[in-house]
C-alpha cells in the first residue's frame, strides 16, 4: 500500500514544479497501477519522478523499466488488459518508435494515458518544442489534447482517465505539451486533496474492462484474424464513432471537473475574444496561450482580433470551428507548430481546419503559418506582426511578399527561402 | 517426471485446453506442443502469441481453439506484452496465473530478441516458449536467423549461407533460473518441462524444435519421425540449465558419442528444404553438429 500522507489526503497543496513533474503528479494522484517508461529528453524527469514516487512508497504501482519504447507500449497493453490503470510518458523519437503499438492500444480499446513532452524530429537532432511527433501519428485512434499551462497538465491527467475509461469512449489518451518551454520551466501547481481526487476519479472496475479482461476464469481470445467480408470494417468504424461521440463525454468531464475543483477548461477549443473579431488566429499549445497577450495588445488599439485555441485535435472540434466560420470573422490565420511535408499547406492542422471551411457559406480568407519549429522562439511581438499580416490581408487583400511566404504558407523565420 | 501411462490416467479425463477448430496445417508439430504445454500449465494460464502461425492456427474469428485467454500480439512484443500482463496482475494482487508467451523463431530470435532479453533481464515471472520451425512460415517460408545453413527458403532460393543462431545459449547466458530445450513431437517431455517450469519463480525459457511439413517439405505423416531424427543425429541438442546447473538429457547424452549418432544425412534426406545438397554441404552441416556435440560433451 502506498503511504499517502494524511495532509495530502485532506488538504490542497500548492507546489512549484516543472511541467514534467505536473505530469508525474497527475499520474500519482490518479493512482495509476502500472507504469512502463523509457527515458528520452525532454520527458526524462517525468519517469525519474515516477520512480521516486514508486520506490519511495508514495505510489502503489508496478513500474516496468523496459528496454525500448516499443516495449513500453506493449507492456502497457499487457497491464491494461488485466484492468490496471496504466501510464507512460514519452517524446519525439520515442513516440515514433511506439507507432505500431499505438495502433495496438486503440484497436484493443485500452484506456491508457500518455503524456508527451513534444520535441523536434531528427535528423538533425533537435530536442526542443515542436509538435511534429504527435501530429505525425494523429490518426492512430488516440484522443489528443494539448495542455498549455502546468496546471492544465496536472488537471488533464485526472480528467483523461475519467474520459478514456468511460464505457462510451474506451480509447487511449495523449496529453501534449512543449519540450523545455513547458517540461522544464517551473510554475505553481495546485494539487487538490487526494480525497477529492479519489471522489472525482474512482478506480477502474474491479472486474477489468468489460470488453477485454485477461481472466482465466472467463477466457477470451483477442485479435484473431478476420476475413475481408467479416466485421473488420465495423470494428474500425466503431473506433471513429467512439472518438466522435467522446466529445460529449469530454465536455461533461470538464464540467464535472469545474464543479469539483473550480477550474474551467472551456471545452474542445477555447474562444478568446473571437465573438466580434474579424481577424482570428487559430493555434494550439503554449504558443496559442501566449497569443492571448498579442490579442490584448491589439485590442487596446481597437483592432478586432481574437484567438481560437484548439485544445483537442482528436476528436477534432468541427462544430466549434464551423460556429467560428459563421461569425463575423473575415480572415483566419492558422499556425502549426509542426510539419506535414507535401500536404496542401505544409502544416497538418491548417489543412484540417481548411477542410471544414466548405461547411460554412461565408467567404473567409485563410493564411496558414508554420512557426516555432525545433524550439524556434516565437515572441509576442512576432505574434503581433502575424496579426498585422492578417489585418493587411483583410483590408487590402494583400498576402505577404517576403521570402517567408512559400507555397501559400508563411514559414515564420525562414532564413534560406526556396 | 510423469510417465506416459500416468499421463494417460491423469490427463484423459480433464477438459482439453486446446480444442478442435484450429486452422493449422496437417502434421503441425507446433499445435501438438501447445496442446501439451497447456495440459501441464492448466486452466489458470494466459497466452500471449506474437505474430506467427500461432496467430492463424488459433482459429479465424469468431472461432478459437483456445480454452484459456489467448491474445494475438504484435510481432516484436511477445515478451514485453507479457511483462505488462505480469505487472498488471502483480499490481492488482492477482496470484497464481501462469503467463505464457508462445512465439515462433522469427518472433524470438529476430524481431523479438530485444524485448525477450529485456524481459528476462528484469526477471519477469513468466514462461517464454519459442516453437522453432526454423523460418517465417506464416509469411510463406522465408529465412530467419534460426534457419539452418544450406536450407532453401523463399528468400534463400539457393540455400542459406550461415548457421542457425543458438537462441537457447543466448538466453542461458542471461543466467535465468530455467532454460530447457525439447522437440515438439515428444508430448511427454513437453508436459514434464512445462510442469517443471511452472513451479519456478522468475523467467523461464523453453526452446522447442517444431517440425513443419509445408515449410520443411516432408510428408505430414512424418512429423514425429523428423523430431526424433533431429535428436538422434545430434542436430538438435536436448539440455536444460536449472539455476545455473547444466543437465544434458539422457537421450542427447547418448548421441554426444559420435559412434552412436546417426549421420546428419539421415535427417536431411527426409526434407525437401535440404534437397540437392552436395557432399561438401552435407559435410559442412555434419561438422557443425560434431562441433556442437563436442562442445556440449566438454561441459559435462
Ligand atoms: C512488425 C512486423 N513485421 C512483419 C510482420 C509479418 N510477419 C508476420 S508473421 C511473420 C513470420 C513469423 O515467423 P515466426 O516467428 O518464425 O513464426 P512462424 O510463422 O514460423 O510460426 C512475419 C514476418 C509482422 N506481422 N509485423
Ligand atoms: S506452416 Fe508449419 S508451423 Fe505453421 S501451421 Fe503449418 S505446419 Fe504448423
Ligand atoms: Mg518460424
Amino acid at each position: 500500500m502506498s503511504k499517502i500522507k494524511k495532509s495530502e489526503m485532506d488538504k490542497e497543496q500548492t507546489i512549484i514544479m516543472s511541467g514534467n513533474y505536473a505530469s508525474a503528479w497527475g499520474a500519482k494522484c490518479s493512482r495509476v497501477k502500472a507504469i512502463s517508461a523509457y527515458p528520452i529528453t525532454p520527458q526524462t524527469t517525468v519517469v525519474e519522478k515516477l520512480a521516486d514516487f514508486v520506490d519511495g512508497g508514495e505510489l502503489d504501482a508496478r513500474y516496468v523499466k523496459v528496454e525500448s519504447e516499443h516495449s513500453v507500449m506493449a507492456s502497457l497493453v499487457g497491464s491494461s488488459m488485466t484492468g490496471a490503470r496504466s501510464f507512460t510518458a514519452t517524446s519525439g523519437q520515442g513516440l515514433l518508435y511506439m507507432t505500431e503499438m499505438l495502433h495496438w492500444v486503440s484497436s484493443s480499446r485500452l484506456p491508457i494515458v500518455t503524456t508527451i513532452a513534444s520535441r523536434g524530429i531528427a535528423p538533425p537532432w533537435n530536442i526542443w518544442a515542436e509538435y511534429t511527433d504527435i501530429l505525425s501519428i494523429r490518426d492512430c485512434g488516440w484522443i489528443i489534447q494539448f495542455a498549455s499551462t502546468h496546471q492544465e497538465i496536472f488537471d488533464s491527467v485526472l480528467m483523461s482517465y475519467k474520459i478514456a475509461e468511460n464505457q462510451g469512449v474506451m480509447l487511449p489518451y495523449f496529453i501534449v505539451y512543449g519540450g523545455f518551454t513547458q517540461s522544464h520551466t517551473s510554475k505553481p501547481v495546485r494539487i487538490p486533496p487526494q480525497k477529492e481526487i479519489d471522489a472525482f476519479l474512482p478506480p477502474p472496475p474491479e472486474k477489468g474492462w468489460s470488453h477485454l479482461n485477461l481472466d482465466p476464469e472467463n477466457p477470451v481470445t483477442f485479435g484473431n484474424l478476420l476475413m475481408p467480408q467479416q466485421e473488420y470494417l465495423d470494428f474500425r468504424f466503431l473506433i471513429h464513432d467512439s472518438m466522435v461521440k467522446s466529445k460529449k463525454i469530454i465536455q461533461k468531464t470538464i464540467k464535472e471537473f469545474k464543479k469539483s475543483f473550480k477550474r474551467d477548461y472551456s471545452g474542445l477549443a477555447e474562444n478568446y475574444k473571437c465573438n466580434d473579431a474579424d481577424v482570428v488566429l487559430i493555434s494550439y499549445g503554449a504558443l496559442a496561450e501566449q497569443s492571448k497577450i498579442a490579442v490584448d495588445e491589439l485590442r487596446k488599439e481597437g483592432k478586432k482580433v481574437g484567438l481560437f485555441k484548439l485544445r483537442y485535435i482528436r476528436p477534432f472540434p468541427n462544430e466549434e470551428l464551423v460556429k467560428l466560420f459563421n461569425s463575423d470573422v473575415k480572415v483566419i490565420g492558422i499556425a502549426d507548430q509542426g510539419t506535414a511535408f507535401g500536404n496542401p499547406t505544409g502544416g497538418p492542422i491548417s489543412t484540417e481546419v481548411m477542410s471544414l471551411l466548405r461547411q460554412s457559406n461565408r467567404k473567409i480568407k485563410v493564411l496558414p503559418y508554420v512557426w516555432g519549429l525545433g524550439g524556434r522562439d516565437v515572441t509576442v511581438d512576432e505574434q503581433i506582426r502575424v496579426f498585422h499580416q492578417l489585418i493587411q490581408l483583410k483590408n487590402k487583400n494583400e498576402y505577404p511578399t517576403d521570402d517567408t511566404f512559400q507555397h501559400g504558407t508563411v514559414w515564420m523565420g525562414l532564413k534560406t527561402g526556396a | 517426471m510423469v510417465t506416459v501411462s500416468e499421463l494417460i490416467k491423469t490427463e484423459s479425463n480433464k477438459p482439453e485446453l486446446f480444442q478442435a477448430g484450429s486452422s493449422a496445417c496437417a502434421g503441425c508439430a507446433s499445435i501438438l506442443a501447445l496442446r501439451w504445454a497447456l495440459k501441464a500449465l492448466g486452466p489458470k494460464t494466459v497466452v500471449i502469441a506474437p505474430a506467427s502461425c500461432a496467430n492463424v492456427y488459433i482459429g479465424i474469428w469468431p472461432k478459437a481453439s483456445s480454452a484459456v485467454p489467448y491474445i494475438n500480439m504484435a510481432f516484436a512484443a511477445g515478451a514485453s506484452a507479457a511483462s505488462g500482463v505480469v505487472a498488471g496482475y502483480e499490481a492488482l494482487g492477482k496470484k497464481d496465473i501462469n503467463v505464457l508467451t508462445w512465439a515462433g523463431d522469427g518472433g524470438t530470435v529476430d524481431i523479438g530478441i530485444q524485448a525477450l532479453s529485456g524481459a528476462i533481464e528484469r526477471s519477469t515471472n513468466f514462461i517464454y516458449a519459442c516453437y522453432d520451425n526454423e523460418g517465417y512460415m506464416n509469411t510463406g517460408t522465408q529465412r530467419s536467423s534460426s534457419t539452418p545453413k544450406h536450407t532453401k527458403t523463399t528468400t534463400t532460393p539457393f540455400g542459406k549461407g550461415m548457421h542457425k543462431k543458438d537462441i537457447a545459449q543466448i538466453v542461458a547466458a542471461h543466467d535465468i533460473p530455467y532454460v530447457a530445450t525439447c522437440v515438439a513431437t515428444d508430448p511427454q517431455e513437453i508436459y514434464n518441462i512445462f510442469s517443471e517450469a511452472k513451479q519456478i519463480q522468475g523467467s523461464k525459457f523453453i526452446h522447442i524444435l517444431s517440425p513443419c511439413a509445408p515449410g520443411w517439405r516432408f510428408a505430414a505423416s512424418k512429423t514425429t519421425e523428423l523430431g526424433d531424427l533431429a535428436v538422434k543425429t545430434g542436430f538438435f541438442l536436448l539440455w536444460k540449465q536449472v539455476n545455473g546447473e547444466l543437465i544434458v538429457h539422457k537421450r542427447t547424452q547418448k548421441y554426444l558419442d559420435k559412434k552412436k549418432r546417426l549421420p546428419i544425412e539421415a535427417y536431411l534426406s527426409e526434407q525437401g528444404r535440404f534437397g540437392d545438397l552436395n557432399q561438401e554441404q552435407i559435410q559442412d552441416l555434419q561438422n557443425w553438429v560434431d562441433r556442437r556435440c563436442e562442445k556440449l560433451a566438454r561441459q559435462l
